[in-house]
This record gives structure tokens, sequence and C-alpha cells, in this order.
């Protein structure tokens, strides 16, 4: 019965799929004709002329032709047999294997994340790790922590804010100029950066967070904008486009320098051969300390009543009131924290860079962030750091597609295609996951027995 | 000044020592007013029922009680047990429930649906946590005296699961219950709080006949602790005769009716208004009507 109707189904309607096909090929035609086919060139006259390109047009609708047909006759039919079929319920083996791979998954990564750096230089050696510790570790693990920070706000308190970016800003342009002109160790101004961007965040809460939705959403990105446009335009402070250059590096807690020209150089200290790397595996380690530093406090807060607040509100604000909570004060603080936590990357950021400009702070940083905590799983530590490494990792990688070169002739520039490619993937994994790598959410405290709740109960906040 | 309304056959407890005094509410909606010059006090301890047919302004009144809406005009006073008094129509709504102690349920069920049964009863409790966190800070360092008030607010959560029977699926998703345990759990949430007043927004609606005479054991045991006075809105007579001290009966916002359950009950514009007329007299109106079609389509 059920094999009948899985082959005569798409069998009986080949004809009616060809005919499907070829209507989209038209379509096809009319919207690429014109758009495709027609092109105007200036010539040597500096005159405009048309030059067709009917052959591409062809090639054009010819895939979609085939396309179409392919959907309709395989690809469809085969993706309602897959939701028809009752996914056999999990056996118990399989359930413990879930278990302990949640179990053993983050003691794991951690000792993977605290012998990567020496993974690396026993692998390539101090100047071949250098790509791996500097690209790949320190950069995600500060998009790690931007998540972690952002989570905070977006994953547990469900106020959506585009302009996550400011904080960072803040942070690292505090840095950058508190210790350009008064020459302030790191070790005072990152916390003095991360409050700064704290009070940014509730001044910048003050007027909103009585705003709800999609409005918030585009006056924080607004906000974003502001701090951006204040940056470029303040030139006698931040020294507008240009940026703030020779950032002094960090020390290792005063004690050594990587300053080559420093009497207390740690490599001279030491007497190894000079090299950047040292620098780089001890900023590695810092950010990591940093990001995990966020993870402890968010999952402290989480079990605290702040915490619960906040998930309570991202659940229904109405009944937080009718329970005696000050929403407005508990959105402050989760905007504050999240803000902090940005701005002590920024201030690490800048440190890193030795140089910060307005360019570093556009609004595609904080849509990047917020791609991070929905892909991760909003709320969920695991599933943002998960999605940290594939989005940087994955951006830094296809940075790597020369072989691609290859295929399509030298004059093919992978770099070009990177983006695009990144925006699919992200939009198949949507597809395939649509509430982030980790939707689960775990309860924060139990009677008898911790069980996870299914993201379909979990709301996603509306404000 | 005595506040004594119509009818002075029975004696009227409930104006002796009331926990809310409502004295000429009016809510106006741009043209509509939804209340209008309503009056009427909710014993201390006693069970008040509010009812009314559909669109009478009910929840409206729930609304102005517990700071949703602002009042146009009037005035709404809660007097605590211990003597405090707090004039509701100046507080936001929070405040209204964390200091004036005022907690409510609503019609349409608002519960924390992904956090576990347990969750939702600890957030109900966040003042009180919050304070013996330190306002976090205390909390963060993991400092016992803040261990020692959450242990005491689960033996509250746990008290008011078993109360309500929930206590099984304490640890489930509120989400996953079934529709009257969402209900039981609603009310449980709103006891957390430590109310004075509990305003209840249609409790019994959809519950089945079983849940709904569980629901009468629930709120008598709540009336017989003795701390807190209930204020309820319903629709299901039975329950309103069975359990209530006083009933307040509104019609397009304003009051029609107000006494023991026997006079409400009695009182012809009730029956009118509320119950609607006896089927005889429609029967007598529908005659009317068909002689007078008949007379004009000759
Ligand atoms: N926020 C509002 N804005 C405009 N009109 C409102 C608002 N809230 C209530 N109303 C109107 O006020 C009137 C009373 O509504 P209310 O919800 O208080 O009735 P109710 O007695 O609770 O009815 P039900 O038994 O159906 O719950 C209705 O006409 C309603 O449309
Ligand atoms: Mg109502």
């Amino acid at each position: 019965m059920a094999t009948a109707k899985t082959t005569s189904g798409p069998g009986g309607s080949i004809a009616g799929a060809a005919r499907d096909a070829i209507l989209a090929g038209v379509v096809a035609l009319g919207i690429f004709g014109p758009l495709v086919g027609l092109k105007t060139e200036q010539n040597m006259q500096n005159e405009l002329v048309i030059t067709t390109r009917w052959g591409l047009v062809a090639i054009i609708v010819g895939i979609v032709i085939a396309g179409r047909f392919l959907l309709t006759t395989t690809i469809w039919p085969a993706m309602t047999r897959n939701k028809l079929r009752d996914k056999p319920p999990a056996t118990a083996g399989e359930v413990a294997f879930r278990a302990r791979l949640a179990r053993w998954f983050a003691p794991t990564g951690l000792v993977f994340l605290f012998i990567y750096p020496a993974l690396m230089v026993y692998f390539l050696g101090f100047q071949g790790s250098l790509k791996w510790v500097d690209n790949f570790g320190i950069q995600i693990l500060i998009y790690v922590m931007l998540g972690w920070g952002l989570n905070i706000v977006v994953g547990l308190a469900g106020l959506l804010d585009l302009g996550y970016v400011a904080f960072y800003a803040v942070g690292a342009y505090s840095y950058a100029l508190l210790a350009t002109h008064f020459g302030l160790s790191f070790w005072l101004l990152l916390p003095m950066a991360g409050i700064l961007a704290a009070m940014w965040g509730i001044m910048l809460g003050f007027p909103v967070l009585r705003l709800r939705g999609d409005y918030l959403a585009i006056v924080t990105l607004a906000f974003g904008e502001i701090i951006r446009l204040v940056l470029i335009n303040f030139r006698e402070l931040t020294n507008g486009s240009a940026g703030i250059s020779s950032i002094p590096k960090i020390t290792f807690f005063g004690i050594y320098s990587f300053d080559v020209s420093a009497p207390n150089n740690f490599a001279k200290v030491w007497g190894l051969a000079m090299s950047s790397a040292y620098y780089k595996i001890f900023l590695y380690y810092l950010i990591l300390l940093l990001a995990l530093l966020t993870a402890f406090v968010t999952l402290r807060l989480r079990k605290l009543p702040v915490g619960r607040a906040w998930e309570a509100l991202r659940e229904d604000e109405i009944a937080c009131r009718s329970l005696g909570i000050n929403t407005t004060n508990t959105k402050l603080t989760a905007f504050a924290l999240g803000a902090m936590f940005g701005g002590f990357a920024g201030s690490f950021f800048a440190a890193r860079q030795g140089f910060v400009s307005p360019e570093s702070f556009t609004f595609m940083e904080s849509a990047v962030i917020v791609a991070i905590v929905v892909l991760g799983g909003m709320g969920s530590m695991i599933g943002v750091a998960l999605a940290a490494v594939a989005m940087i990792g994955g951006t830094e990688l296809l940075r790597e597609l020369d072989f691609l070169k290859a295929v399509f002739g030298e004059g093919f520039d992978p770099d070009q295609f990177r983006m695009l490619i990144f925006g699919l993937a992200m939009v198949l994994v949507m597809i395939w996951k649509p509430r982030g790598f980790v939707s689960a959410r775990e309860p924060t405290v139990f009677l008898t027995e911790r069980k996870s709740i299914s993201s379909s109960l979990v709301k996603e906040g509306h404000g | 000044m005595s506040s004594v309304l119509s009818s002075e056959q029975t004696p009227r407890p409930w104006t002796a020592d009331p926990v809310l005094t409502v004295e000429h509410v009016q809510m106006r909606f741009g043209g509509l007013v939804a209340v209008n010059d309503l009056s009427f006090e909710v014993g201390r301890g006693d069970i008040t029922a509010l009812i009314g047919p559909n669109g009478a302004g009910k929840t409206t009144v729930f609304n102005c009680i517990t700071g949703f809406y602002k009042p146009t005009q009037g005035m709404l006073l809660l007097k605590h047990a211990a003597g405090d008094t707090f004039l509701l129509e100046r507080m936001p709504d929070f405040r209204i429930s964390a200091k004036a102690k005022v907690a409510r349920t609503f019609q349409n069920i608002r519960l924390f649906s992904g956090m576990t049964l347990l969750e939702n009863l600890l957030v109900a409790q966040h003042n009180r946590l919050m304070l013996a966190s330190g306002m976090t800070i205390l909390g963060v360092l993991g400092m016992p005296s803040y261990k020692r008030a959450e242990k005491e607010s689960i033996e509250t959560a746990k008290f008011w699961l078993d109360k309500t029977g929930l206590t099984a699926r304490a640890d489930d998703p509120a989400g996953d219950l079934p529709y009257g345990a969402q209900r039981r759990l609603e009310i449980a949430r709103a006891m957390c709080t430590g109310p004075e007043l509990l305003c209840l927004d249609e409790p019994a609606a959809g519950l089945n006949p079983r849940e709904s005479a569980e629901l009468n054991t629930l709120l008598l045991d709540i009336r017989q602790m003795g701390k807190t006075s209930i204020l309820l809105i319903e629709h299901d007579m039975s329950v309103v005769m069975e359990i209530s001290d006083h009933v307040v009966v509104l019609e397009y916002g304003v009051k029609i009716s107000d006494g023991t359950p026997s006079e409400v009950r009695n009182d012809p514009r009730v029956i009118a208004a509320y119950l609607g007329v006896d089927d005889e007299e429609v029967e007598k109106v529908e005659e009317q009507l068909d002689e007078l079609t008949e007379g004009a389509t000759p």
C-alpha cells in the first residue's frame, strides 16, 4: 500500500512535473532575459551600447528547468516520505550515549582548549602555530565571548539587541584612549572598560527598554550606528576614521613585557629565540580565561533569582509583573551585564590588534554576533560556542579555498564567494535545526530529576 | 459614614473590615466606558465572587485592581491585616504585587511554559530571593545565607505543589501540563507570592466537574488558612453559590446587585440580566415579534 503510493505518486505526475518545470523556465526567462541577457556597456566613443548574452540566459533557464524538475520528481517526494516515516524511538543505548555525550562534551572541550596552543606548537613549531593560535584560536574565542555576552541579553532575557557591537566599541576605545593618553595598564583598564560599557548599556537601556520586539531591535541597531558615527566624527578625541594606533601591548601582569625593546621582554629574560608566538599564546590563554569568566558568571546567574527572572521575562513579561518583578530593572541588569562582557572583549580586542578604527565596529559585526547566538540555540552556552566555531572558524577556513582556482581557472577569486557559501550554509543549518544547534533548555533547579525541556515549549521572547 | 448600599434586610459582614474597598471606579477606553461608578467591598478572609455576563467588565476591574490599567476615576484602597494601607490606583503594577501583596491569575493562562513547575514557583518568590541573594552579589559568591533562603523557597513551592496535587510533575515544563493542571499551577504560583488578596479570573473555566470540585476544595482550603482573601470571577453559578460568601454582579460595567449568594440568586435584576429571562417570557416575546412581522408583510 505505502510502497504503491510512493512509487505511483511521482511516477504518475512526470508529465505534470515537466509542465511545472517548463513554466518555471518561462518565469526564469521572463526575469533573467532582460536582467542578464541585456547588458549596457560604454564603447570607445563613450556611448552606451547594448550587448546581449543569450547564451548565459539559456544556461540559467536550463538550470532552473532541470532544478525544478528534479525538485518536484525526486527531492520533495523524498522529503515528505522522510517526514511521514515515524522516527523510531531512541533506544536505551542511544539515550545513554546522548546523556554521556552531553556530560563529557564540556569538560573534554575545555581540556582541548587548554592544550590547543601546545598541540599547535608541537606539530607546527612556534612560527607555524601563529596562524592557528591567532587567526583561529583567539579570533574564535573573542566571538565566543561576545556570543556568550549577547546570549544574556538575547538568549536569556529575550531582548533582541542588534547594536551589541556598540559596547564592544566602547570597551575597545576605552582601552585605546586611556592606555595611549595616560599609559594605564591593561589590568586596570580591563575592568574599567567593562564598567564604562555597562554604563553605556544602562544609558541606552533606560529610554529604550520600554520598547518591544521590532522597535527595540531597530533602536538598538540605530544606537550601534550612532556610536560608530560618533567615533568617526569626534576627530579630536578618536582621530576619526584613521583610528588609534600603537596601542600598548598587554604585559604579563607587569612582570614580563612582550615589547621587543623592553628590558624585561619575556623571550630575553628566559633566553628564548625572539618570536611573536609567545605573545599570541599568552593572548590566547587570556581570552580563554575571559570567555570562561563570562560563562561562569552566566551559569551562576542562571541559577539565581535574576537569571530566573530573565528567563521568565522571555517567557511572559505580563506574568512577571503580576508576580512583583520589576521588569525594567531586570531588563537593565541583563543589558548592562551583556554590555560589560562586550566591553571586556572590546578592550582585549584593542590590545590584541594594537590598532582600533570605527571600521571594526560596523553593523556587520553585530549581525554576526546575533547570528552566532541564534545559530547556537538561544540560551545555550555550548550551542553558542559551537556556533562561534562554525561561523568564525568556517569563514576563516573558507579563505583557504585556493583549490577552487584549479577548477575555475586562475581568474577565480575564492575570497569573493566566501560570504555566499557561508550564507548558504547558514540557511541550510536553519532549515535543518530551526531553533539552533542546542535548542533544549536545561532547568536551573529540580526536585527529583533533571529533565531537558523541549525547545517547542520555550519561548523566544518578544522584546 | 456607612457604605451600606441598598438593601438593609441582612447584615453585611464584609463592610466591617474590608481588605479591598473599591470606590466609584470608572474605566474608559476612548468612547467605551467598560466600568462605570463601581463601588464594592471585599471582606477580609472572605471568598468574594464577581459575576456578570460576557463583556460586563469583570476582567477590566481585575486589571484596575492589579495595576495593569489605571482607572480613569475612583479609588482602590487595600488594607493589610497588619494595618498598612495602599492606594492601588497610584501604584505601578509590579509594586501592587510586591508591596500591596495582591496576586492574580489570568483568564487566558499565563505560565512560564518553558520553565519547570518548580521554576515557575521560584520565580513567584523573586523579591524575597533577590534580597536573600544580596541583590545577586552574595548569590554569585555562593554565600550560605542565600542557599538557606533558596531551600526555604523550595519548601514553600513544595507545599503549594502538594496542595494543588502537582508534586509528581514538579520537574516537567509547565507547558506540558493538561489544562486543568495549568490552572491549578497558576493559583499555586500566585499563592507563592504570599498574597493578602488573591484575584482569580475564571479559575474554573474549562475544568471538568471533578477538577471543578477539587478547585473548590483548594479555594476553601486557602480561605481556611486565614491569611488570604479571595476575589474571583466566575461563570459557573454552582461554584459561586457553593463557595462564596459575597457576590457582586456587574452588567455593562455597572453594578446591579451586591449581597450574599442567596440574595443575589433571588434578585430579579440578576435573574433578568445574568441568568436570562424565563423561557415562557422568551416565547411571549417571540409571539409578539411574529405578529409584528406578519402585520408588516401582508
Ligand atoms: N484594553 C482595552 N481596550 C479597549 N476596550 C477594552 C479593553 N479591555 C477591555 N475592553 C472592553 O471592555 C469591555 C469589558 O471587557 P472585559 O474583558 O472586562 O469583560 P469580562 O467581563 O471580563 O468578559 P468575559 O466574561 O468575556 O471575560 C468589553 O467591551 C471590552 O471590549
Ligand atoms: Mg474576562
